[in-house]
């Protein structure tokens, strides 16, 4: 009905292909909420996903290479804390910075892996579930990263809205002075926030580099990280809305390949550039209206912290 | 009095770079009792209370609190001791909803639900109404207030820490907040009360401390002793009271005509069918209580926000639709609250920022070049004319210290032969010598023919200086009427009354 192309694997891969984009977006969500912007996802992506690439190949651990991913986004983002928090560097310049490092690093540091292939992630075994027709393809069919990613969004949204912890970090984030009047560690909560944030970069990092592509070449995210960033702002910094973000953009670049390898008579250039074009303007559209984004941002966001007065 | 003491200070001293902040500082609080610090801004009071509220740690001096040492090292140790705060500049979060900000000024609080009908209880109990679930933003100030208060009450505090709590309240919310206290005090909380404003502070506190330059000068009962004599202490120098000329109104030099614009701030109040007028030589005062559309007059009168062409005419002409420059060379000058970001750049010298406002009205450039000696006699004018105690011209704004800041955005404006002035907050943070000198200089203008809009949240200066009264409230303005004769009952009606909170103490 989509010109030869199978709706059930349609939806089953654009599962698959947001998954690195909904653990980057939720990470920085969390990070934003806590009033820290941090521009450098796309290096921390970078990072992950050469580091684990290596640790996957060198273990031969699928599992360590994730860890080993989280771990690289979660130094990168070590770097961007050090810089911001504690020398109250400015976020945006660090940020930047921190994507060109990241994506340099990563080039020399993938240089002799070049064309090897990674350990598979296989599906998780979910027996007969698996067996339904189309849900069966759709829904319980994918490796556990998958629904690792939709669960994070549930617990991000449940943490943020439920506990003292989520109220916490939203109050850190909306006004700095006032929580820290209060006896709260403006610090070590953005700090704590910055780590989660480059640990789930570096997990959607890792995704691509050992599940999706599955091999390393330079650039490999290919601005995944700046797609992310853009969904967290334009989502209004709600998980559930990241994750419908996530899908749009995954979804439209499924499509895409599919319309491509279908020969529509639509030029590759549009094709390849639709999925950030489109996601942009539903994600503008669903957040505009009378200073709406201007409101739901984290007041204090982007602002340095420190603490003389 | 036989009540034992609750908290005694001993001997503190803290000192930052280049200030000492509090020096041998002593003084006790017994139980119950009402306790009143006094001293002008910079004299040391929100450091000591800093101390007591473990936000700062003493250089030197011991604190007790019931004859056991007291050291807390973070505001979450003073507040396990009993020891509360309400913070001058609210330490609430916008975003958050009453609930979830009381929540957050707890240590362990119960689940959301149990905690939102403890407030409802509480809150009805002291006379101080709140819904748990609205939003901060939406709320009033003197409701923001109520949520501080709830917040410490709902921990028992031994000691509750008041920083300058009536500045942003009306006269009949003040009334409502001295009844609290007076309850609580009743029933063995002693109160911290920080204020400089007198009359308040002998109607309800027990003793005073007054403080200057950190140091303290003098204890007192406040009801054995009139305004005059610790308004001197205060000070430690008699004040001389501006003079005004006897005034003679001119022509109609600003007509304001029904300007509605909405807010251009987040949680800010749209101004709605504002109207009046301002002749030469009259100083108009407008009172009300912060967040209820006094910046939006600023910026509406200045031309930051744009309306439509007839709501704003100087001499007539209709400028609503006209920027800030067209404005001020039509000789309308406006000098905001906010010193650092909005009326100067914090980070550019003074010279900069004199050249920033001036340049049109002085001549400070030329064929768009900036004639930089003139600009730098416009600053050293200013700096001496307003005694802007500054090591020179070339220093930033940033550097300045806020009352001298204040002198020199207030003189800037008023040194460019203005014929209409608005200021908004003209000696907020500002000491009382260089308060009096900024309105000798507001009233000396009008005398020369300015016609003059003060926005003020400080009642007495209003009444000082202006010549007719009116009030904004929820973004409207009153009709404005003469001040003499205006009794502050009239003024507080006029300010909102008590928005609603009238029956708060009944069956008490």
């Amino acid at each position: 009905m989509f010109g030869g192309i199978d709706p059930a694997l349609l939806i089953a891969s654009l599962m698959v292909a947001s998954v690195p984009i909904i653990l980057a977006a939720i990470g920085e969500l969390v990070v934003e909420r806590a009033g820290v912007l941090n521009l450098g996802v796309e290096g921390m992506m970078i990072m992950g996903a050469v580091c684990g690439f290596i640790v996957s190949v060198q273990s031969g651990s699928a599992v360590l290479g994730f860890v080993g991913g989280a771990l690289g986004g979660a130094a990168m983002a070590l770097i961007f804390g050090l810089l911001t928090q504690f020398m109250l560097a400015n976020q945006v310049a660090s940020g930047l910075a921190l994507t060109l490092f990241g994506l340099g690093l990563s080039s020399l540091m993938g240089q002799s892996f070049v064309g090897i292939r990674p350990p598979s992630t296989g599906a998780v075994p979910l027996g007969p579930l698996a067996d339904i027709p189309f849900f069966g393809r759709v829904l319980f069919s994918h490796d556990w990263v998958v629904y690792a990613s939709i669960a994070s969004v549930a617990a991000t949204w449940w943490v943020l809205k439920a506990t003292r912890t989520g109220l916490i970090l939203r109050a850190v984030g909306e006004s700095h002075d006032a929580a820290h009047a209060l006896g709260y560690k403006v610090r070590r909560i953005r700090m704590l926030a910055i780590l989660f944030g480059g640990a789930m970069a570096g997990l959607g990092g890792a995704y691509i580099s050992m599940v999706r592509v599955p091999q390393w070449t330079d650039g490999i995210t290919s601005g995944a990280g700046w797609i992310a960033l853009a969904i967290v702002v334009f989502a209004a910094w709600r998980p559930w809305r990241a994750l419908i973000g996530a899908y749009l953009f995954g979804g439209i670049s499924v499509l895409q390949l599919n319309l491509q390898a279908a020969g529509a008579r639509i030029p590759v250039e549009y094709l390849s550039m639709s999925p950030y074009v489109i996601t942009i303007l539903v994600l503008v559209i669903m957040s505009s209206g009378k200073g709406k984004a201007a409101l739901s941002a984290p007041a204090n966001l982007g602002q340095n912290f420190h603490a003389s007065r | 009095m036989t009540r034992p003491d609750l908290l005694r200070v001993e001997g503190v001293t803290k000192a930052y770079p280049g200030v000492v902040a509090n020096s041998d500082v002593s003084f006790a609080i017994a139980e119950g009792e009402i306790h009143a610090l006094l001293g002008e801004n910079g004299a040391g009071k929100s450091t000591l209370v800093k101390m007591i509220y473990g936000l700062v740690k003493p250089d030197s001096g011991r604190m007790t609190l019931r004859g056991t040492a007291y050291t807390p090292a973070e505001p979450r140790a003073a507040r396990a001791s009993g020891v509360a705060m309400v913070f001058q500049h609210f330490s609430l979060f916008e975003a958050l909803n009453v609930a979830e900000n009381v929540a957050l000024g707890m240590e362990n609080p119960p689940p959301m639900k149990e905690l939102a009908s403890k407030i409802r209880s509480v809150s009805e109990e002291y006379g101080l109404p709140l819904d748990p679930g609205r939003m901060v933003g939406d709320l009033s100030a003197g409701e923001r207030q109520r949520v501080e208060i709830v917040r410490c009450l709902l921990q028992d505090p031994k000691l509750l820490i008041m920083d300058e709590p009536t500045s942003v309240l009306t006269p009949q919310e003040v009334e409502i907040l001295f009844r609290t206290l007076r309850q609580l005090s009743a029933e063995g909380t002693a109160i911290l009360y920080i204020s400089h404003k007198l009359e308040e502070i002998r109607a309800l506190c027990d003793e005073a401390t007054i403080l200057r330059r950190g140091k303290v000068v003098a204890t007192c009962t406040p009801r054995d002793r009139s305004a005059r004599e610790m308004a001197e202490l205060m000070i430690g120098a008699t004040l001389t009271p501006p003079e005004r000329a006897g005034g003679t109104k001119g022509a109609t030099a600003l007509e304001v005509v029904d300007l509605s614009v909405a807010s251009p701030i987040p949680f800010g109040t749209s101004l709605k069918n504002v109207s009046f007028t301002v002749a030469k030589g009259e100083v108009l005062g407008i009172a009300g209580v912060a967040g209820n559309g006094q910046d939006e007059l600023l910026l509406a009168l200045s031309g930051e926000v744009r309306a439509a062409q007839g709501a704003v005419k100087i001499d007539g002409k209709g400028v609503g639709h006209t920027g800030p420059n067209d404005r001020r060379a039509l000789g309308l000058v406006a000098a905001p609250e906010e010193r650092l970001g909005h009326a100067a750049a914090p980070d550019m010298s003074l010279v900069e920022n004199a050249l920033l406002s001036g340049a049109l009205r002085k001549g400070l450039t030329k064929n768009g070049f900036i004639d930089w000696a003139a600009t730098e006699a416009f600053a050293a004018e200013i700096v001496k004319d307003f005694d802007v105690r500054t090591p020179g011209t070339h220093v930033a704004a940033r550097a300045l210290s806020g009352g001298n800041l204040q002198k020199f955005v207030v003189g800037r404006e008023l040194s460019q032969t203005p014929t209409v002035i608005v200021i908004n907050q003209p000696t907020w943070g500002v000491d009382a010598a260089a308060a009096a000198s900024i309105r000798q200089a507001i009233l000396d203008r009008a005398a020369g023919g300015a016609a003059v809009v003060v926005i003020s949240q400080d009642l007495d200066e209003l009444l000082e200086i202006a010549d007719s009264f009116a009030a904004l409230n929820e973004g409207r303005l009153t009709t404005p009427r003469p001040v003499a004769g205006l009794t502050i009952d009239e003024i507080g009606l006029m300010m909102g009354g008590a928005h609603g909170m009238e029956v708060a103490h009944h069956g008490h």
